[in-house]
């Protein structure tokens, strides 16, 4: 059977081409192409300008004594101020946060995705995991002052980097266990039909297959929290951070000394940038740009874990 | 949930009979009746999601070593029907099972009977290929690990993946990530991880739906090549498959309620397979394998 050649439709090909090559001008299409680079470019520019000014201001700082502004302790005069004591402070409200925060918000996490039945109630604690997470940080700051500065003295030392480390991770609690939770709802059901499938019992399926798949994401979430928690001041203030010049200064690991009264880098960039001393001014720039370092190296640390984590995924 | 453990199903009793009722025998007619033993006993079983049944007043019995296929058209609790047999409806929360199933004489829902242990003998084959985000070997060490089966863990992923003749193509790169491989490798694959924890009875929903014919063809060559060694249920839409691979075929249909607008699935007619597409005694099952319906 031969195949006969396809009916001819009587239109020319150049008319076709004519057709086919019309360009209609799509004035809509464009507006929203350009309105979004401009978002773009708008967020980068505002980012770009905030770094260089911090830098910039920060730099004499650095170059000059750069050791001495790490090791240094609160003082009157700029030129021998350092911030030693608020990253004391700060390394271990970090250690607080990720010795709390990250297990029990993953945990509750894991509970609420794969434990728990799907019913009201556990409906109305999601929601009001969600609520938690917008209260202002200010709030927790005062449950903070009431529960660990006030009731639980014996156990905190009062107005501690104790007291202040566990504020923060509570604050930092609900957004844990939101980010986690979405990350375990986003593993593909098929993993765990196959894992149950092969006789594996709920816990063998959450450690071996969802957990693995939903690392990446809880890693995403849980170092933004810590970002947050690394940058937060009111609540420290509640709790007593001490704004000011602080007396003692113990070594960064000294365990013993975490009931003492303590200080963090949001509390003294707050207080150096209300001095009048323009000296002061060139200390606050320097601050900001070593609490910017924690937090990219934080995340370029889960940025690492993720991609190996991911790679695996396949 | 609390899953009791210790009660375990026992793997080699054989059953001669588990019911009396006239038409669950209604299969064993004709040749070879009641030659081959007993694995599942399936008495009057309705599956509930919720207030919806789904699939109602179900016998079957499934012979060791033989193929069972359920034909059917879409909605009509095949699949329902097969993930009870070991016990995956339990993950749905709202699934509800009335009638008992009996493996081996053991009713798999009675008190004490623990999931876990019903998985590790009756596997399953899911619809769309699911292998672990992980290596080849890995997948199919999965089972063994969790299972905690001792013995060269290499050699067991060999036998397993020679089983599922999938060896030849994987065996230079079992380090390789599974999901490089293609829909019909990974559904072998999956094979393969079912039938390493050395399981009696596999179960497979429609496992070559989202292949192409010939990764289906080689599909359907290591079912009978397993067979000797495997009970196997499978589901499928495929009718030319379910009269190529099949022993016996379960014909199941959907009739819509008079109350509400839903459908529920009912058992229409269960024999060999020679006489359900050659002469079925039902006239649904006719004009269903005959193409004049569903």
């Amino acid at each position: 059977m031969s195949i006969s050649a396809p009916l001819s439709s009587g239109i020319s090909a150049e008319a076709v081409r004519r057709r086919l090559h019309g360009q209609r001008f799509d004035l809509p299409g464009i507006v929203v192409h350009v309105a979004l680079l401009l978002s773009l470019l708008f967020s980068l520019v505002v980012l770009g300008v905030l770094v260089y000014d911090l830098v910039s201001g920060g730099w004499d700082v650095f170059a000059s004594r750069f050791a001495s502004f790490l090791s240094g302790t609160m003082r009157f005069a700029a030129s021998e101020s350092g911030i030693a004591q608020a990253l004391r402070g700060t390394l271990w409200i970090g250690v607080f946060v990720v010795a709390l925060a990250f297990p029990f918000g993953i945990g509750a996490a894991v509970y609420l995705e794969e434990y728990a039945p799907d019913n009201r109630l556990t409906r109305v604690i999601d929601i009001n995991i969600r609520n938690l997470a917008g209260v202002p940080s200010i709030v927790y700051g005062i449950l903070g002052f009431a529960v660990f500065v006030k009731t639980l003295s014996g156990l905190t030392g009062g107005r501690s980097v104790i007291a202040g480390g566990i504020t923060l991770a509570i604050l930092v609690l609900p957004v844990v266990i939101i980010t986690a939770a979405e990350a375990i709802r986003a593993v593909p059901d098929d993993l765990r039909q196959g894992g149950y499938g092969l006789g594996a019992t709920r816990w063998e399926v959450t450690r071996t297959q969802v957990l693995p798949y939903a690392a990446p994401g809880i890693l995403t979430g849980t170092v933004l929290s810590l970002a947050r928690a690394l940058g937060e001041a009111a609540p420290l203030i509640l709790v007593g951070a001490v704004v000011g010049r602080l007396g003692s200064n113990p070594g960064l690991f000294d365990i013993g000394s975490l009931d003492q009264r303590f200080t963090a880098l949001p509390i003294v960039i707050t207080y150096w940038a209300g001095l009048p001393q323009p000296d002061f001014r060139a200390l606050t720039a320097a601050a900001i740009v070593v609490v910017l370092a924690i937090v990219l190296a934080a995340n370029a640390a889960a940025i690492l874990m993720r991609n190996r984590y991911e790679s695996k995924r396949g | 949930m609390s899953r009791p453990r210790g009660t375990t199903v026992p793997t080699h009793e054989t059953v001669a009979a588990v019911s009396t009722r006239p038409d669950l025998r209604r299969g064993d007619e004709g040749e070879g009746a009641g030659s081959k033993p007993l694995v599942f006993g399936v008495e009057d079983v309705s599956v509930y999601y919720g207030g919806f049944r789904a699939v109602r007043n179900v016998d079957l019995a499934i012979g060791q070593q033989e193929i069972t296929a359920f034909i059917g058209p879409s909605g009509c609790g095949k699949t329902t029907m097969l993930r009870c047999f070991n016990r995956m409806n339990d993950l749905i929360p709202s699934a509800r099972i009335e009638g008992t199933i009996s493996y081996h004489g053991v009713n798999l829902y009675e008190d004490g009977v623990n999931p876990v242990e019903v998985r590790r003998r009756i596997g399953m084959v899911f619809q769309k290929p699911n292998p672990f985000p992980k290596s080849i070997y890995d997948n199919i060490a999965y089972g063994p690990r969790i299972a905690r089966l001792d013995g060269d863990m290499d050699e067991l992923v060999e036998q397993a993946l020679r089983r599922a003749a999938l060896w030849d193509e994987v065996k230079d790169r079992l380090k390789d990530l599974a999901m490089g491989l293609s829909g019909g490798q990974q559904q072998r694959l999956c094979i393969a991880r079912a039938l390493a924890v050395d399981p009696e009875v596999i179960l497979m929903d429609e496992p070559c739906s989202a292949l192409d014919p010939i990764a289906t063809g080689r599909i359907e060559d290591l079912m009978e090549e397993i067979k000797s060694s495997y009970t196997i249920i499978i589901v499928t839409h495929n009718m030319q498959q379910a009269a190529r691979v099949s022993d016996r075929c379960a014909f199941f249909t959907a009739e819509v309620n008079e109350t509400s607008d839903t459908r529920t699935g009912i058992l229409v007619e269960f024999d060999r397979t020679e006489k359900m597409f050659s002469n079925p005694a039902d006239e649904r099952t006719e004009n269903y394998v005959t193409g004049r319906f569903g």
